[in-house]
């Protein structure tokens, strides 16, 4: 098991790009060459800036650079938060199985936090409708049963009513 | 057509082609245009007018704090309904909340906490209980099975 917080899986940032970060957190420039003027705002060249950001793609430091839709906005009103009480043994091949699920967006073992909460898996199920994300749901549970009799031994979906906050990562400056 | 967000087919394939891979070019801009076929400085507006409406919550890259030193991890609470707009405005108030959602359950308040030192995670999550007087149960991934995030407009 890994530690409580993870983290420091990958290379410190040196200093000018942790700037990177601090001058494109809050989104890139809406102009022809964002690049540039990022790298104008940094002061380097604007080759150096990209040979960074492509560093910082292929570590992983950057996950994707692009838009990111409101769920509610482009049509997915129902997001679900499928949790799964998984016996320990069977957890990880559950858990593969589970994400490699097409519309399953995310997935995740996390701890239990006894009594109140027994369920060491997390699906994020979207979609266009509470009954279509029940319904797949339902799939995934069935599958489960199907795959690996005995090993979910109870469930729960928590479903979002409002997003109060979205910005993403912030650093300090 | 126009959908209950107010944005139309354009907007969609935008959205989707924005999705992908964003050109590391001097003109990315122009190749997104060229892509969904239409002049560049609509592009550009289209894009402001989406993040003015919030059709898109953010552009630009999108950063793995765990891949720079730092940490992540979900949280939730039990808000009592009376309080869950003061508490949304204290909580929202922490810079290190960068996502927070109303679930329907007991436990009603689910954020994700990201900070660039691990051990920052628990100071904002005792810092958070001070300032609501309410219990944080911090839930950090053990394992990430899969992680996609692209929704097709």
């Amino acid at each position: 098991m890994r530690s409580v917080q993870e983290g420091s899986e990958g290379p410190k940032l040196d200093e000018i790009d942790r700037r990177i970060v601090l001058v494109t957190q809050g989104g890139l420039p809406l102009v022809a060459d964002p690049w540039g003027a990022v790298a104008d705002e940094l002061g380097i060249s604007a080759d150096e800036l990209l040979r960074r950001v492509r560093a910082m793609l292929e570590t992983g430091a950057i996950r994707r650079i692009g838009a990111v839709p409101n769920h509610y906005a482009i049509g997915y009103t129902a997001n679900g938060m499928s949790v799964w009480d998984i016996a320990d043994a069977r957890i990880d091949a559950v858990g593969e199985f589970v994400g490699a699920l097409d519309f399953v967006t995310h997935c995740y073992r996390r701890p239990r936090r006894l009594p109140e909460w027994p369920y060491n898996l997390f699906a994020m199920v979207h979609g266009r409708s509470r009954d279509a994300v029940r319904q797949q749901i339902d799939d995934i549970a069935r599958l489960i049963d199907q795959q690996f009799p005995g090993a979910c031994r109870g469930r729960d979906v928590l479903f979002s009513s409002a997003i109060l906050k979205k910005t993403g990562l912030r650093i300090g400056g | 057509m126009t959908s209950a967000g107010g944005h139309d087919e354009i907007d969609r394939a935008l959205i989707n082609a924005l999705q992908g891979d964003f050109p590391l070019s001097r003109s990315p801009f122009a190749d997104v245009a060229r892509r969904v076929g239409i002049p560049q400085a609509q592009v550009l507006e289209r894009i402001r007018r989406m993040l003015d409406t919030r059709v898109l919550t953010r552009f630009g890259p999108m950063f793995q704090i765990e891949r720079m030193g730092g940490a992540f991890c979900l949280a939730a609470m039990e808000v009592p309904e009376a309080r869950f707009d003061a508490v949304t405005e204290a909580v929202n108030a922490f810079a290190e909340v960068a996502h927070n959602y109303r679930r329907e359950h007991a436990l009603n308040m689910w954020f994700v906490l990201a900070t660039e030192r691990p051990e920052g995670i628990a100071e904002a999550a005792a810092r958070i209980e001070e300032a609501t007087g309410l219990s944080v149960f911090l839930f950090p991934k053990e394992r990430e099975y899969f992680v996609e995030m692209k929704l097709e407009a």
